[in-house]
């Protein structure tokens, strides 16, 4: 059994009110940071843990932190990432409705560390119900004197509220969200000015994801260095993975840094396996935009070395073999998995939810989906293949935020590791038709293009 | 600031974008821009029609940067070095940008009526492939109607959001904006209203392509049978500066009066506009200096005259220029035969 860290007290019954949380220890690091600890010190501790932001792209949190303009003498803001819509991942959601009061702990302790009063948890639209639950933890931590005017008696003072959001993809990006909540359309805003100098109503502002909040709790009642000792190099601490796809056990699950996919996929403690024991095929460790992985490169590196839940490991150094580890959602596929249908349906999804501000992507992800359209329904040519890859390498970098390198990346990586199966489609369009058309073709035959 | 753009050096301001540097040089290594307006706050970043490859950072930090960047948004930096025109990536990102935004543009010129001076038209001219690889079925839009003096065809929106940042900034009491995303995406008014605010006009001067049009010019000429005129009068809205389009002695249309970047100096208002057509309202200052780059006005669609050889012999030339002498005639050109007989 691994650490614990957000998942910890998830099982103890009624932890989701305020009474239980508080009996278990819960508004501890509160009572910690503001009674003895400055906001440096905090800072300092986060920053010692080396704790990477869990919405994706992994970026040092405290180091985020530090980058936050204090000189403008302007108010700061603290803001919530609870947009997760990324395919595959629904980790934030597990803590906010099972264990609200932890992130609002979190939220507390960091707004503390950034000297921010003002502070909001952006959640997406069709979390309804996770909202309302939310909304009356907030109430109760209000009323038991952790939100309001000077907390505890000290001079620090904390509104926080809760903005649900109308369900845009594109809202979870950071600057998107800070134009949605100002009430605007949600397009990504140019950098810089980043955030951290110029944010929320053009305040500094640091916006961070639900796990990456959770975790400060922790991380001030144990310090950063225990945190650290957590993990595997630069890949420090717990991190949530919501497993999908055909595995025996799909769930959420904590896991520390640094184990072994293998493990992770096969052991019971975790997914126990694939599903119906029929053979692993491909996996996408790190949610829809992240590149997939041929099973031949699952367990082990391109290098030969066993491959870790690690953001290094998983990405193979940046080398085109690799993935990432994204925002931990581990979407797996056996045999039966059609990469030219799941390919298409990752880039509908792309195409539906690109913003349209910028040229590459908006045409771009259209141009793809249309061409995988037709190659999954029996109409491709087979030039297209070396179109699609075309299209996608003239999006990727090209754009005002990543979505237009999230939507080529799934396309650049199943053409790089399925072609065949590109090429199948294309030569039998009639063998195509029936759904399960893997399920009565073998992979390898696929493979072999016979 | 020192920074060298296509090996010109330039010295700027700090807070000069690196577009506007290489404006200030002028010439080839100018970036196209369909989004940027410098009169407009928040424009540009969102065709990626301006990148450009930066080769050094700064004199303080010469790293290269890795990705291709916007050129109207990004600052410059003292000692940076910037490939425009002259670099093969910004060259192939220029192609693929035109190709993105031509694959749902409709490629109507012959009957749009931004023919001429549309932006697009010219990027496709310099930056364009002959042949297309979208074999898909384009966008298409329901056409709407947004108001009496403003045509809007949606098909050919390019969504460079100019129309939207100018209505925001100019006229009070906006009404349209963009709805919904991606390739979906367009511009609209908000539920049926109509455009009616007295500069909204000036959207059509800041498209860059033939999406909103002139409602009382539309289809009157094609705008290179016009002759633009810079006239004046005095507005109690604008500043009443504007150029004139005839055709023959009727004034077509009314416009501002744009740079060379296609640019308006002073936005005009309604009345100038639409509403004073007539060559008695304006003093004519004179013909309009008409500099801009476009394919009308570079003539390309003109056929190239072939070379004719004339392989008459130097000595009979010789001959004929020492009659010309003799009988005082008016003097034929000779220079273009003869050297053609050379070639
Ligand atoms: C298109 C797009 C969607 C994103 N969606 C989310 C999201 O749903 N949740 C999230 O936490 N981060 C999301 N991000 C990442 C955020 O921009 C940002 O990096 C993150 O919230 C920072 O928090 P962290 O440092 O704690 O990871 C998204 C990024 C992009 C480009
Ligand atoms: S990359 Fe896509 S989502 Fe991001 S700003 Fe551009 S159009 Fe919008
Ligand atoms: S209508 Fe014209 S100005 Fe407005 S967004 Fe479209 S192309 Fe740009
Ligand atoms: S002009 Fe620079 S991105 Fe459009």
């Amino acid at each position: 059994m691994g650490t614990k860290i957000l998942l910890d007290k998830i099982n103890i019954p009624g932890i989701k009110t305020y009474e239980v949380y508080r009996a278990n220890g819960g508004y501890a690091s509160v009572e910690k940071a503001l009674k003895t600890l400055t906001p440096d010190e905090v800072t300092e501790e986060v920053k010692t843990s080396g704790l990477r932001g869990r919405g994706g792209a992994g970026f040092p949190m405290g180091l985020k932190w530090s980058f936050i303009d204090k000189k403008s003498g302007k108010p700061r803001h603290l803001v919530c990432n609870a947009d997760e819509s990324e395919p595959g991942t629904f980790k934030d959601r597990y803590l906010m409705e099972y264990i609200p009061h932890l992130l609002i702990e979190g939220m507390i302790t960091s707004s503390y560390a950034l000297g921010a009063n003002l502070s909001y948890i952006y959640i997406r639209g069709e979390y309804m119900w996770v909202y309302k639950i939310l909304e009356r933890a907030i109430k109760e931590a209000y009323a038991a004197g952790w939100l309001g005017k000077n907390i505890l008696g000290t001079d620090f003072s904390l509104d926080l509220h809760v903005h649900c959001g109308a369900g845009a993809y594109i809202c979870g990006e950071e600057t998107a969200l800070i134009e949605s909540l100002e009430g605007k359309r949600g397009n990504p805003r140019i950098k810089p000015p980043f955030p951290a100098v110029s944010g929320l109503w053009t305040n500094p502002t640091v916006v961070n994801n639900v796990e990456s909040i959770s975790a400060v709790p922790w991380i001030v009642m144990n310090s950063g260095e225990e945190y650290a000792k957590i993990g595997v190099g630069r890949s420090t601490g717990t991190k949530l993975i919501s497993a999908s796809g055909h595995i025996k056990n799909p769930g959420v699950y904590e896991i520390e840094l640094g184990l072994s996919v293998e493990e992770f996929m096969n052991s019971d403690e975790y997914l126990g396996g694939m599903m119906n024991d029929r053979p692993l095929k491909a996996l996408v460790p790190g949610g829809s935009s992240v590149p997939i992985l041929p099973a031949n490169l699952i367990y082990k590196t391109a290098a030969g070395e066993d491959r870790l839940m690690t953001y290094e490991s998983l990405s193979d150094g940046g080398f085109a073999t690799g993935s990432m580890l994204g925002s931990g959602g581990f979407i797996v596929y056996n045999d039966t998995t059609c990469i030219v249908r799941n390919t298409w349906n990752f880039s509908r999804f792309y195409h539906h939810e690109s913003c349209g501000q910028c040229t590459p992507c908006r045409e771009g992800t259209g141009w793809l989906e249309k061409v995988l359209h037709r190659i999954e329904h029996g109409h491709g040519r087979m030039e297209d293949i070396d179109l699609l890859w075309d299209i996608q390498s003239k999006i990727e970098g090209n754009t005002i935020c990543p979505l237009g390198d999230a939507a080529s990346w799934p396309v650049a990586a199943a053409i790089r590791h399925f072609r065949e199966e590109f090429e199948y489609h294309i030569r039998f369009p009639e063998r195509i038709k029936n759904r399960d058309h893997f399920v009565n073709e073998p992979f390898e035959k696929v493979r072999n293009l016979v | 600031m020192k920074v060298t753009i296509d090996g010109q050096e330039i010295d700027v301001e700090p807070g000069t974008t690196i577009l506007q540097a290489a404006r200030m040089i002028g010439g080839d290594l100018v970036p196209p821009a369909m989004c940027y307006y410098s009169k407009l706050k928040g424009s540009g970043g969102k065709c990626r029609c301006c990148l450009v490859e930066v080769s050094k950072g700064s004199e303080a930090d010469p790293r290269p940067m890795p990705k291709l960047v916007a050129s109207c948004v990004t600052g410059c930096m003292d000692g940076m070095e910037v490939n425009s025109s002259a670099s093969p990536r910004v060259e192939e990102a220029r192609k693929s940008v035109t190709e993105f935004l031509l694959i749902n543009h409709p490629l109507d010129c012959p009957v749009c009526d931004q023919a001429g001076e549309c932006d697009l038209q010219n990027l496709s001219f310099q930056h364009g492939k002959s042949q297309t690889r979208f074999i898909e079925e384009k966008r298409t839009f329901e056409p709407e109607d947004i108001g009496d003096k403003i045509q809007l065809h949606m098909n050919r929106c390019i969504l460079c959001q100019r129309c939207v940042q100018l209505a925001d900034q100019l006229c009070d009491g906006r009404v349209h904006g963009v709805m919904n995303r991606g390739d979906h995406a367009q511009i609209s008014t908000y539920i049926t209203n109509a455009i009616d605010n007295e500069f909204s006009g000036n959207m059509i001067d800041v498209c860059p392509v033939g999406a909103l049009t002139d409602k009382t010019f539309r289809f009157k000429s094609r705008v290179w049978f016009n002759k633009p005129y810079n006239a004046h009068r005095n507005c109690d809205k604008c500043c009443g500066k504007t150029t004139v389009w005839m055709f023959g002695d009727e004034i077509q249309r009314v416009t501002a009066r744009k740079d060379e970047y296609h640019e308006v100096e002073d936005f005009i208002c309604n009345t100038c506009r639409f509403d004073k057509k007539d060559v008695k309202d304006w003093v004519i200052e004179g013909p309009r200096k008409f500099e801009k780059f476009s394919v009308i006005n570079r003539n390309k669609y003109a056929l190239n005259a072939p070379k004719v050889e004339i392989k008459t012999e130097d000595q009979i030339l010789l001959g004929r220029k020492e009659d010309q002498k003799k009988i005082s005639m008016v003097k034929v050109p000779l220079n273009n035969t003869n050297d053609n007989s050379k070639s």
